[in-house]
């Protein structure tokens, strides 16, 4: 009989990685970047991916403040929910810290992983540098 | 090629039915939908059946021969799983076996039972249509999702939630004689403007309802209808898909839906026609911001440029180009594996002169539906006729 797994080969990694401030992403010949589990490149299908350390912090693009969520968040909420640019890649996050009428497109912010209030599941955190 | 023709429809009151089963509501869409058809039942070859939540909302998969069970029919079915374009999926394949001659009666629907869930369990299914990794376990719901494409092309285009107000008046207003709608009641700009926040900037008018239902259509080669003197005025004369990138994060674009593009030129190349040809629209309006994507995808309005028609009167009933005169999934409701064709039926009852509303558009000759699953990485386009 096989346990339940609760790791996510790739994703677990990258957030472990991110958590030892050692985050990264994967570039493909043509300067693309995707995230983990990959195998080829999810915008051109380059099967050479490699590691690239990801910059230290990002330009928030859009966000939004959620104040009704799932089950898993609700203890959370209202939180703020944001898509950064990272240069060759995007990250979804949370942003902490910052209250929401101070947080604008361009806000500079470092990811980071943390624990979300609702199931002390690990999530990805922005917050302003 | 045979031409596709829409022989019957068939839907259940959109609404809050927690307690009827997802079978049931399907039966009483299908049947009739048959009987709207005037075919023999035995005639029905198959059947191509949209549902997304079924393993969540009623611990329920395997759904197609349940659902043929239920109408009483022995045939080969396929379910298909597209999120919230899944019955759109299932009718754009129907009329690819139509026209390839593989069947010349083919029954197509699609069920949703949400309500039995609550709004924390119907949030969390209707979530599973993102990427979990990336998006869902960083807090990232359909409303918020949404709220985060609004964002954008506000930064992007500008544009106001007074402008997004009036996409939501519109529908409820066009649902107000519609004996199949969940909310038949007018709101003002002012009721929306106040009312609570879901996710920033969306709030809670710019949301569709959590909504029980199921819809059915009969598609029918011509040749078997003109062979048994079926009244199917209505043709299926262009269809079309595009996708995208799951997770928003790996878009080209933010405030946009290439999926929509792309499978409206395909659906007006494969009709041969124009945008501007196009009389009036069904679209996947699950937030307001939906509706507007929508419109600029259909090329009724350049990007950017669609944020205010309703607030201008071009899309309301009296407008140029009428959109959601069914009220849309904001004020008809959406019971997201029925919507597509949902989308259908209610076109075909707008063109065939049979739906409450067609009085705005007596005359209309061509209507397009645009159905979109997740946040639009999967979107599909059909254009209807009234065949001359």
């Amino acid at each position: 009989m096989v346990d339940p797994v609760e790791r996510n080969e790739g994703y677990d990694d990258w957030l472990d990685a991110i958590e030892a401030d050692e985050g990264f992403y994967l570039e493909c010949p043509n300067g693309h970047g995707s995230l983990p589990p990959r195998r080829v490149c999810t915008h051109c299908g380059e099967p050479e991916l490699t590691q690239q350390p990801l910059a230290e912090s990002g330009a928030v693009e859009t966000h939004t403040v959620v104040h009704v969520a799932t089950p898993q968040l609700e203890d959370d909420t209202p939180y703020i929910t944001a898509i950064a640019d990272f240069g060759p890649v995007r990250l979804t996050g949370m942003l902490r810290g910052a209250e929401p009428e101070s947080v604008t497109t361009n806000l500079d912010v470092v990811p980071s992983v943390e624990t979300t209030e609702t199931t002390g599941n690990r999530v990805l955190v922005f917050r302003p540098r | 090629m045979p031409e596709v023709r829409v022989a019957g429809v068939g839907l259940t009151p959109f609404g809050v039915h927690p307690e009827r089963t997802g079978r049931d509501l399907f039966a009483e869409a299908a049947l009739a939908a048959i009987d709207d058809a005037g075919v023999d039942r035995t005639a029905i070859e198959g059947l191509f059946y949209g549902n997304f939540m079924g393993e969540l909302a009623e611990h329920q998969g395997h759904y197609g021969p349940l659902a043929a069970d239920m109408v009483g029919l022995d045939v080969p079915t396929i379910r298909f799983e597209s999120a919230c374009a899944s019955s759109g999926s299932a009718a754009r394949e129907a009329v690819k076996n139509l026209r390839n001659g593989e069947a010349d009666v083919l029954l197509v629907g699609g069920t949703e039972r949400m309500n039995n869930l609550g709004t924390g369990g119907a949030t969390e299914a209707l979530a599973i249509a993102a990427d979990d990794l990336y998006e869902v376990r960083a807090g990232m719901t359909f409303p918020g999702a949404y709220a985060l494409m609004q964002a954008a092309y506000h930064e992007e285009y500008g544009g106001s939630r007074e402008d997004l107000a009036h996409v939501a008046v519109k529908n409820h207003d066009n649902a107000l004689d519609n004996e199949y709608a969940q909310f038949r009641k007018s709101i003002t700009v002012d009721d929306h403007l106040e009312a609570p926040m879901i996710s920033e900037p969306v709030g809670l008018y710019d949301s569709c309802p959590i909504t029980d239902g199921a819809s059915a259509i009969v598609l029918v080669s011509d040749n078997y209808a003109e062979a048994n003197g079926l009244d199917a005025q209505v043709a299926v004369t262009g269809t079309g898909q595009g996708g995208d990138k799951m997770a928003l994060q790996d878009r080209d674009y933010l405030a946009r839906t290439p999926a929509s593009d792309d499978a409206a030129a395909e659906a007006y190349a494969d009709a041969g026609i124009d945008a501007e040809d196009v009389d009036l629209a069904e679209v996947h309006d699950c937030f307001t911001i939906a509706e507007v994507l929508a419109i600029e995808s259909l090329g009724f309005y350049e990007p950017g440029t669609g944020i205010d028609a309703a607030r201008r009167g071009e899309t309301t009933s009296d407008g140029d180009r009428p959109i959601n005169l069914s009220g849309g999934l904001k004020a008809k409701g959406h019971p997201v594996g029925a919507t597509g064709t949902s989308q259908l039926a209610e076109m075909t009852r707008l063109l065939r002169g049979d739906h409450p509303n067609s009085g705005a558009v007596s005359g209309a000759t061509t209507g397009v539906t645009h159905n979109a699953g997740g946040t639009v990485a999967s979107a599909i386009v059909h254009v209807l006729e009234v065949a001359t």
